[in-house]
């Protein structure tokens, strides 16, 4: 599996929608089944295609936030006003409807399970899907591997998985996740409002010294931000993997940092 | 420069369609400056006929890939070299 899931030629596949469900108000996750898939490594991603009737045809990069389940693949979608993908799959796509998809793809942004360095995972918003990914393997696995995960969001309703992240830090001995609230905070939280800081990954990730795997992904300010703090802190630039997905959403007011 | 950019992590599908195998783990240096480091960490620009990374240190364009219907181009210019990681 590993090792098909990084080389070999690429070809586009037909996937089809097999199960969708809502993540947020603007976030759908969607389980492809596609025939022939290879495997893949936790923090791959795919490119999925759209063709028109007129032969235009338009392509992304989305993370896949499942673990090696046979040939589905689950990716996690955020609106984007006016993008020309992301509207079509959170709004339009039925079950049974049909994408172009290839991959696995992308070696750099990947958690190998024979590594035995502890693990900081840092997402915002919808970056936690790549994340997501190493987590459900390292419990599909048994891995023993300490995860921590530091997930930025604006309120209690931007969550992607909530439930699931709820009943996995209960369940999956060696993880801990800590949420930072970045507009609004639920009743019972013990910190105030507030961005990503080097306190947090002070107080919520590992020492320098122990050498972990850090793996960063949100909109680019975050990244940048969240990067900067690491090293700032001793930690390694090259045990630092990032991965970006552009600005943050346009309807937001502030830059996300 | 804008933070309208992703990295080097976009340029996995069109970079393994060329090279058959994973290209973003691969360790490119720069023509301009000398910067060092995996071509995940590149900033990439997608707002172009094709894709176009620049090194995040200069911000000097090392890697430019243009795709069509059944060929594409690779501009290679502003790399150096690059350092491939094989299977053993």
């Amino acid at each position: 599996m590993a090792g098909a899931a990084v080389s070999g030629r690429l070809t586009w596949r037909v996937a089809e929608l097999a199960e969708a469900r809502q993540q947020t108000h603007n976030a759908r996750s969607l389980v492809f089944d596609v025939p022939g898939w290879p495997g893949h490594l936790p923090g791959q991603h795919v490119d999925v295609r759209l063709t028109a009737e007129d032969g235009y045809s338009v392509q992304r990069s989305y993370s896949i936030a499942s673990t090696v389940d046979g040939n589905r693949v689950e990716l996690s979608v955020q609106r984007v006003p006016g993008g020309e993908v992301s509207p079509y799959l959170c709004d339009v796509l039925e079950m049974g409807d049909a994408v172009e998809l290839r991959g696995p793809v992308g070696g750099y942004f990947v958690w190998r399970p024979a590594d035995p360095a502890p693990v900081l995972l840092v997402g915002g918003g919808s970056g936690i899907a790549p994340l997501m990914a190493m987590v459900r393997t390292r419990a599909a696995l048994g891995s023993r591997v300490p995860f921590r995960l530091v997930y930025s969001v604006r309120t209690p309703e931007d969550v992607y998985f909530a439930d699931e992240l709820r009943r996995r830090v209960r369940d999956d001995a060696g993880l801990d996740v800590r949420l930072v609230y970045t507009r609004r905070a639920p009743a019972e939280a013990t910190e105030p409002v507030g961005r990503v800081s080097v306190a947090t990954l002070n107080t919520h990730g590992w020492l320098a010294e122990f050498a972990p795997n850090c793996f960063v992904c949100g909109s680019t300010g975050f990244v940048e931000t969240v990067a900067d703090i690491l090293v700032a802190l001793g930690h390694d630039p090259r045990r630092v993997r990032t991965e970006r997905f552009g600005p943050s959403a346009p309807q937001r007011t502030q830059p996300d940092r | 420069m804008s933070n309208d950019y992703v990295d080097g992590n976009a340029l996995a599908g069109d970079l393994q369609e060329i090279f058959a195998m994973d290209m973003t783990a691969a360790t490119g240096r720069c023509a301009g400056c000398g910067y060092r480091g995996a071509v995940a960490t590149l900033r990439v620009y997608q707002r172009a006929p094709g894709l176009v990374a620049r090194c995040p240190s200069c911000e000097k364009v090392v890697l430019r890939v243009v795709r069509g219907p059944d060929r594409a181009w690779l501009d290679l210019r502003g790399t150096l070299n690059l350092e491939i990681p094989l299977p053993s």
